[in-house]
């Protein structure tokens, strides 16, 4: 693998991760329990779309075939994606969108913080943009998840069904292969195993507040940075967002 | 109703050092969830530096800090803005 | 408007009291909440106020319906600004509403089960893209002709409102014009696609002001308080001549043959929608009311144990906060 095409592959996991989740989260849009949180929601992903915008835009340029981030995002098939499988998993209920949103939070804002010094300066002022919104996304998203989880019978109850079943989808987060790497030894990404390390700390302290138990399993699921295989999700995920384009080819909106 | 998250009167801070203004309400299970709703809602726009809340039921009426993460996002948004979008003139007025 | 057929309430009081009342109005003086007011005028502005929440809210859902099948990343971005902007606007009016001494709650459950109306516009579905500009351009459009003279009404709090949500709504109809010209500029499967939007928005759109004023009991008492600011029709023709031309504009043609500019009037001659139509969708039997409703249902059912989680984890920490003084 040469650099470059690290560089690239790297570039569409930060961006396909953001892509995917502001995609799930934007769903709920003029659905959520109650207002202030339909707002909130939106917010995040909006955030999520903009990272989406500046990552694969950088993709299209260091790929340098000519392609804009948005030829990324609608015109890959699944086993093009090169995004986390915790985040193409799909909204269920409030709880599980609250769950799956802090887990991601805690490992992008460790990620973001380490960007924010990588060699490559373009990928440093993203980060740092970015560091700032998911700062904030965190601090949401851990918030809820600890007022539900100690909330009622009932909301404790599915906050920890939510976090049993999305605990196996966080391994893949922090399990290094080439091209993350790769990417440590050019001075871009981190050690994946001291970020670990980091998110541990955090979500032990969330889930303690949140009266929730941290599955003893450290079963991770894989395939979705890598494209190898992601879930059956994705696919459906894509027949929505990507059928305008591939619908009418050519025209412009 | 019988459980619904008390009312909370919102008062934001500018830009240009002005005193805190009040901008509306909203609905909160306690103070820090109104701070953060506050940010969601009020500050889409950029409006703001500072947040106050107090529950509305706090207020007697005569008759009639996390500054980075919390204010700048919005800053990128600018399609949220009427400027924005290019509509010529011969359009009319919009 | 998103405020339809709003009755208002005969009001039994005081005479003095009222015309004291009166004279503050005429003054162009604001009334607000914790000063004297008719309850008729209460009453009226809750449900005015109300269901302008509640299509706001309800709103959402058929541009909602677009959010994931976005063309781009940007317009993604844009259309959900825009409903989230809905969202807004909504919680500003129940929070207005909230100031006459109904709950957010309580209007919310009368919109459940029926007992209050949104506006007739949002019964209607969006079937293609151009749907979102139709609606931004159309449905934004009519709504802005209405909300825009609102800032100027009576209630203090409503007038308030209505000021941030001018301030907001004015890139809600851009965009959606904006769409429309790249539509009617596209290849031509997209601007057949604007065409057929424009079709089926026209009479919609023109319904949202009401029924003729001849036909509204309503009005007068309203106009008096000033929390209705113009009569139906002339709002209707200033939307039809400011849009007219922006139809032309784009290369589209507005479906009515009867349509002509009249020189006498200085504005278009144009046909009256089918007002059996909007009747039959006001009772509930348009094309979306059920969907519609049914998703609101669902999203409030849904998220109870949302609201109530949250609210007892916060009495938790009070009790745990007062416990540690
Ligand atoms: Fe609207
Ligand atoms: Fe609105
Ligand atoms: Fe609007």
């Amino acid at each position: 693998m040469t650099d470059q095409s690290a560089l690239f592959e790297y570039l569409l996991r930060l961006g396909d991760n953001t892509l995917v989740l502001g995609h799930r989260v934007s769903e709920w849009c003029g659905h959520a329990p109650v207002l202030e949180e339909d707002i909130a929601l939106a917010n995040t992903a909006l955030d999520l779309i903009g990272q989406t915008q500046m990552w694969l835009g950088l993709a299209g340029e260091v790929e340098g075939s000519g392609r804009s981030a948005d030829d990324l995002a609608m015109h890959r098939d699944v086993w093009d994606f090169r995004n986390l499988l915790l985040v193409e998993q799909p909204n269920g209920d409030f709880g599980q969108t609250l769950m799956r949103q802090c887990l991601f939070d805690a490992f992008h804002l460790e990620l973001l913080t380490d960007l924010t010094r990588a060699s490559d300066d373009r990928i440093a002022a993203i980060a740092a943009k970015a560091l700032k919104e998911v700062t904030y996304h965190l601090d949401r998203s851990s918030e809820t998840v600890i007022g539900l989880g100690d909330g009622t019978e009932e909301s404790h109850r599915r906050m920890q069904t939510a976090l049993d079943l999305l605990w196996p989808y966080v391994g893949e987060m922090f399990t290094p292969d080439a091209v993350d790497l790769a990417m440590h030894a050019a001075g871009i990404a981190p050690d994946l195993t001291a970020l670990r390390t980091r998110f541990d700390t955090r979500i032990d302290a969330i889930l303690t507040e949140a009266t929730l138990t941290k599955p003893d399993s450290t079963y991770a699921q894989s395939g979705g940075k890598t494209g190898f295989r992601h879930s059956e999700h994705l696919g459906h995920m894509l027949t929505q967002m990507q059928w305008l384009q591939r619908a009418y080819p050519g025209a412009t909106w | 109703m019988k459980n619904e998250w008390p009312l909370w009167e919102v008062f934001i801070r500018g830009q240009h050092g002005l005193n805190h203004r009040h901008v509306g309400s909203l609905h909160a299970p306690d103070a820090e969830m109104a701070i953060k709703n506050a940010r969601d809602v009020y500050t889409r726009r950029n409006e703001g530096v500072s947040i106050w809340v107090v529950e509305a039921a706090h207020i007697t009426a005569s008759s009639p800090s996390d500054k980075g993460p919390l204010y700048e996002p919005s800053e990128s948004k600018v399609y949220r803005h009427p400027t924005f979008f290019d509509i010529p003139d011969e359009a009319g007025h919009m | 408007m998103y405020a339809q057929m709003v009755k208002s309430e005969a009001t039994a009081e005081d005479p003095q009291k009222l015309a004291a009342f009166q004279a503050r109005i005429d003054a162009g003086e604001k009334i607000e909440p914790k000063d004297w007011m008719p309850e008729g005028y209460r009453k009226t502005l809750i449900r005015q106020i109300g269901q302008h929440a509640h299509s706001e809210i309800v709103g959402q859902l058929p541009e909602g319906n677009w959010i994931t099948r976005a063309p781009t990343l940007e317009r993604k971005a844009i259309l959900l600004a825009k409903v989230q902007d809905e969202a807004g606007h909504g919680l500003y009016l129940y929070c207005a509403a909230e100031t006459l001494g109904v709950s957010r709650d309580e209007l919310t459950e009368m919109l459940l089960d029926g007992r209050m109306k949104y506006s007739s516009i949002f019964n209607y579905p969006t079937l293609t893209w151009a749907d979102m500009g139709a609606v931004g351009w159309l449905v934004d459009g009519a709504a802005i002709m209405n909300q825009v003279p609102l800032q100027r009404t009576s209630y203090g709090p409503y007038s308030r409102a209505m000021i941030r949500i001018c301030k907001e709504e004015s890139f809600h109809q851009r965009q959606g014009y904006h769409i429309m010209m790249k539509m009617a500029q596209g290849t031509p499967a997209q601007k057949k696609m604007a065409q057929d939007a424009l079709n089926r928005f026209w009479y919609p759109s023109l319904m949202m002001f009401g029924p003729s004023d001849k036909d509204s009991v309503h009005s007068a008492q309203s106009m008096k308080w000033k929390i209705k600011m113009n009569t139906n029709d002339e709002l209707r023709q200033k939307f039809v001549d400011q849009t007219v031309p922006q139809a032309e504009f784009l290369g589209l043609t507005v479906p009515d043959d009867t349509l002509r500019w009249n020189d006498d009037k200085g504005g278009y001659d144009f046909a009256e929608p089918d007002w059996s139509e909007f009747f039959d969708v006001i009772q509930g039997n348009g094309p979306c009311n059920t969907e519609r409703l049914a998703a609101r249902n669902k999203a409030w059912d849904d998220g109870a144990w949302v609201r109530e989680g949250l609210m007892a984890h916060a009495a938790k920490k009070r009790a745990a906060k007062l416990a540690a003084e």
